[in-house]
């Protein structure tokens, strides 16, 4: 329970970092842009906009540094994110929403698929050792780690969707295509996510398979996995619930670190497939210069990143047992 | 003289250790390679890569190797001129990351107690903190990052994981005895530091700089290519952006996008290969078995 304990404490305390650097940014930078902006906004746009600015930022001319924070703060805490300068007079909160399950839908389930699926592999890769799986992958994925994102994405669409045609070029569905809950308009759907789906599950796999896998040979040699073989168990039962379940916990860990690394790169496979998702959206802001739109789709982010880190800290909890005790 | 014989004893067995791996080998041939570009990048340029003279968007030919540009320019030279700031970015940001991470994992190891509570806390957030929307939002501010605030955003992200890692195997070496005992001796702090306990964690803090040069690469050109760099630079990233706005690839000029995107993944190909060897020197147990097919006949 301390285990836990603690890292609730973590996260409130990243929490706590994540919005004070969102706030500090555009006071920090060269001629603070947040002045600089608000100067040039004044008498451009009506009451409710500048409104929506002040928010945004916690610039209040009259107001003091410390109590534009607790502004601020209190307004970002309350959910009050400010209004979309783009999408005026919309606020930001739903603007974002309209992203939201978009991303959620592509990433969120890409990222675990390639999760599990990048584990298994790399588990069974470290189980036969000097085997095929053992010998090609790692090489292999080295090399495909190297690429950026985006680039893998501008090859797919390039071969399957402008040389053979299989897929559609961009966007989330066909925009003639009227949105309703009928099975072709999922078909269409599905047909948009599989370039980019594919596009961040070959990227991020190779990380799971080469995390897990490295674990995974370190744990094979422990003396409780030989124990386990000389005590004649299933090789299956050994690979999964002795040595596999021990080796996860690191890559649990890892999976939250790099959870970060695969959000940045969906960001950019969103913007290659014009995808209607939140990366997309962040992207469109900084080039609108709806910065208050910006800020809270960082904040967004953030917080989403967070709590995938507290939940994977869960399952760490109810994996090892260890962590339950007072470690 | 004793820190010189400690670096040239490093030296020697870094010189066999790239006679005995391939994927070491393949990484530097790629990386000097690259190097050479850099320092004289007109040998490679057989045209001037900004000039806008040549017949627009022709395909391969023997005097354009990778066509020409929409605007007229010279695929080729381009990606030759472009490696310059990949490769600089890379080895500066891997530099300063890894001093930073070097200092910042060691302190906390060391000194223990509530310095190493408050350090690992600040590494903690560092990481956890998505890196490339806030170099996004950073760069939104700046507008059109020249090289120096590039380098300097993505060393004040990128230092973090290196840090972690150093600082876990500081703490697994901290009390070992013959630490220990050159403490007893009365050797100084830095004495200890520099000469008992940074050179066993050589290889990893080789791996940490090529892990943080290959991320400087990638980050870097993924900003360049959105347009938050500067895009009158010559890079591969910038190169990319012009190809994407350009809609390249819808018109029939594919290699114009596909051809930087091949060069960052051969400088990070290089890199990663290296990095992915010195793994193996800091755990044996992930060097390939050679034997594994007699064993497996025995039993």
């Amino acid at each position: 329970m301390r285990f836990l304990v603690r890292r609730l404490g973590f996260l409130l305390v990243a929490l706590w970092a994540a919005l004070t650097v969102n706030f500090f940014i555009p006071r920090l930078m060269p001629g603070n842009p947040a002045v600089a902006m608000m100067a040039r906004f004044h008498g451009h746009v009506n009451p409710s906009a500048m409104h929506a600015l002040e928010v945004a930022f916690g610039v209040r001319t009259h107001q003091s540094l410390p109590s534009a924070y607790v502004h601020y703060v209190a307004n970002t805490l309350q959910g009050n994110l400010g209004i979309s300068l783009t999408d005026f007079p919309l606020s930001v909160s739903s603007v974002i929403l309209k992203a939201l399950p978009w991303t959620l839908g592509l990433v969120g389930i890409t990222t675990i698929v390639g999760f599990v699926i990048g584990t298994a592999m790399g588990a069974i890769a470290a189980w036969r050792r000097g085997g095929l799986l053992d010998s090609v992958l790692p090489p292999v994925f080295v090399v495909i780690s190297a690429f950026p994102y985006f680039w893998i994405g501008l090859l797919s669409i390039w071969l399957f969707a402008l040389t053979l045609g299989w897929f559609p070029l961009l966007g989330g569905y066909t925009e003639t295509v009227i949105p309703t809950l009928s099975w072709s308009f999922t078909g269409d759907v599905l047909m948009h996510a599989v370039l980019p789906a594919f596009t961040i599950l070959i990227t991020s796999i190779g990380g799971w398979i080469l995390t897990m896998r490295n674990n995974m040979i370190t744990v094979v040699a422990e003396d409780y996995v030989k124990m386990a073989r000389a005590k004649g168990l299933k090789p299956r039962r050994i690979l999964w619930q002795y040595a596999g379940r021990n080796a996860l916990l690191p890559n649990l860990t890892g999976f939250a670190m790099s959870l970060g690394f695969v959000i940045s790169g969906a960001i950019l496979v969103e913007y290659v497939f014009n995808y209607p998702g939140i990366g997309f959206m962040l992207l469109q802001a900084v080039e609108n210069e709806d910065y208050p739109l910006m800020q809270s789709l960082f904040l967004l982010i953030t917080v989403a990143v967070l709590f995938a880190i507290f939940i994977s800290d869960v399952a760490t909890a109810i994996l090892d047992p260890r962590t339950r005790s007072n470690a | 003289m004793r820190y010189f014989a400690v670096f040239a004893s490093a030296l020697v067995r870094g010189a066999r250790f790239l006679r005995r791996d391939k994927k070491a080998a393949a990484g530097s041939i790629i990386l000097l390679v690259l190097l050479v570009i850099t320092a004289f990048p007109s040998w490679f340029t057989p045209h001037d890569p900004a000039a806008e003279i040549y017949q627009p968007g022709t395909g391969v030919s023997w005097n354009h190797l990778l066509g020409t540009t929409s605007f007229g320019q010279d695929v080729f030279s381009q990606v030759m001129a472009g490696t310059r700031q990949s490769v600089l970015i890379a080895l500066i940001v891997g530099f300063l990351c890894t001093i930073l991470s070097v200092i910042i994992g060691i302190t906390a190891a060391y000194s223990g107690g509530l310095i190493d509570d408050g350090l690992s806390l600040i590494t903690d957030v560092v990481l956890v903190i998505p890196t490339f929307p806030l170099i996004i939002v950073i760069a939104a501010y700046v507008k059109n990052a020249g090289f120096w605030m590039m380098v300097f955003v993505l060393v004040f992200t990128g230092w973090s994981y290196g840090a972690r890692q150093l600082r876990v195997q500081a703490l697994s070496l901290r009390n070992r005895d013959y630490l220990l005992a050159a403490k007893t001796r009365g050797e100084s702090s830095w004495y200890v530091i520099f000469v008992e306990l940074i050179p066993p964690m050589t290889s990893l803090i080789v791996a940490n700089f090529l892990g943080a040069a290959l991320y400087a690469v990638l980050a870097a050109s993924g900003l360049q290519f959105i347009g938050l760099g500067n895009i009158n630079e010559e890079s591969w990233g910038t190169m990319l952006y012009w190809a994407q706005n350009n809609e390249a690839l819808q018109t029939g000029l594919p290699l114009w996008a596909l051809a930087p995107g091949v060069a960052i993944a051969i400088l990070g190909s290089g890199l990663a290969l290296l990095n992915y060897a010195f793994d193996e020197v800091a755990n044996p147990a992930l060097r390939p078995v050679r034997t594994a097919k007699r064993t497996r006949a025995l039993a």
